[in-house]
């Protein structure tokens, strides 16, 4: 998968679980302070992804942006 | 045709309030983390009452508003993740509070499914061939407060105290009321995700210093993702073998773990919010009691009536999940 599908593939999770405009998701968004997210709304993200993607990902792995979740589940995408 | 009713409801919690406030005067959290990550207020911690004594006075108030004849019960089962000891089982000690001496009594150990799964039980010990079973006693009971890790604000702040439960009766007549279909599942391998009373064996021979029993643990994560994956699967079970629609069914009384996590389940099902009815806010999570404590408030406050189609759903510890649907 590229970047790019990755980071539409979170978008469509994102705008489904927090109920968020589409053009709000950006990859520089901060997924607490921007989309008003918090701990079990990225908890569920990660599920769906996980799901989704058939990855194993960890909610506390650091994540701010949504270039940070896209960095990381490409990492796991990669490494499978 | 034979069926089984749910006759009484009846519920009991602990006079002592502890507000979201009150806790976090005594750890690092606050009204606003707790209500927006799971719904509860406050919860009832219990001060000197065991889960036998909160669940005597559930049985007492079962036998009030029945008008039944203790000894006319045939079994007596208790749901409960936090007994008063390994042994005697809580629902003996029950049996001889109250003096049902007809009944046969012990414990079911499924913890937030627990009464889910007493239901199953006593469903087979009033269907089986020849059973002279016809009368059930069957609580859920839980004081929490005593294996919690109020060191831990993770899991401290989600408990409750408290008990409730239910009166079955098997009856020939053939009314409206009656048990339809089940789907019980355990998942013994992700058991380690959920658990309190964790005890060791011995590292030598003769033991040196004292038993040690842990307390509650859990992988909050872990739990939240089985239980937003595992109860629509097992409620969609119970429908279909009941040959009905997720559209038939009134109320999902769900184990009240977490309010999110009952808004998850009901969006993955495609059902309305407000066929899922919560009272989480007041009780926290109370495991075993959740289930028949949310039931009774809603047979009380007339919410839920007879001839109504039910959900009734727990998850947790095990994990386990389990579905009864029945007419109430």
């Amino acid at each position: 998968m590229t970047e790019q599908e990755i980071f539409d593939k979170v978008k469509d999770i994102v705008v489904e679980q927090l109920d968020v405009d589409a053009d709000k998701v950006k990859m520089d968004s901060d997924i607490k302070d921007d989309l008003e997210a918090d701990s079990l709304d990225v908890f569920e993200i990660m599920n769906e992804l996980e799901d989704e993607l058939d990855i194993k990902l960890e909610a506390d792995e650091g994540v701010k942006t949504i270039k940070d979740v896209v960095e990381y589940v490409k990492k796991e995408v990669d490494a499978k | 045709m034979e069926t089984i009713k749910v006759v009484k409801t009846a519920r009991c919690v602990p006079a002592k309030v502890v507000t979201n406030d009150d806790l976090s005067k005594i750890m690092d959290t606050s009204d606003e983390w707790i209500s927006s990550r799971t719904g509860i207020k406050q919860r009832h911690i219990s001060v000197g009452e065991n889960t036998s004594q909160l669940c005597a006075v559930v049985a007492e108030q079962l036998l009030k508003k029945s008008g039944w004849d203790v000894e006319s019960i045939d079994l007596l089962l208790v749901a409960t993740m936090s007994p008063d000891t390994y042994t005697p089982a809580t629902a003996a000690l029950v049996q001889g509070k109250i003096g049902a001496h007809n009944a046969l009594a012990f414990d079911i150990s499924a913890a937030c499914s627990g009464f889910i799964y007493g239901l199953n039980v006593a469903e087979k010990f009033m269907t089986s061939s020849g059973s002279a079973c016809n009368r059930v006693m069957l609580i859920g009971g839980e004081v929490l407060s005593k294996v919690i890790d109020w060191t831990d604000r993770t899991t401290a702040v989600l408990f409750g105290d408290g008990a409730a439960g239910v009166l079955l009766e098997r009856q020939e007549d053939g009314g409206a009321s009656r048990f339809i279909s089940s789907s019980l599942h355990t998942y013994g391998e992700l058991g380690d995700k959920l658990e309190a009373g964790k005890t060791e064996a011995l590292v030598s021979f003769p033991m040196e210093g004292e038993h040690k029993i842990k307390a509650f643990s859990m992988s909050g994560r872990d739990v939240y993702k089985f239980a937003t994956h595992k109860v629509p699967v097992s409620i969609e079970e119970a429908v279909k073998k009941a040959g009905l629609t997720l559209d038939q069914i009134d109320y999902f009384v769900l184990h009240q773990a977490n309010s999110r996590i009952v808004a998850q389940i009901a969006k993955r099902l495609n059902q309305p919010l407000a066929k899922f009815p919560m009272n989480i806010a007041k009780y926290g999570n109370t495991s075993a009691a959740s289930v028949p404590l949310l039931l009774d408030e809603l047979v009380s406050d007339k919410t839920i009536k007879r001839g109504q189609t039910i959900v009734l759903s727990g998850f947790g510890g095990g994990l386990t999940v389990g579905t009864q649907i029945i007419k109430y």
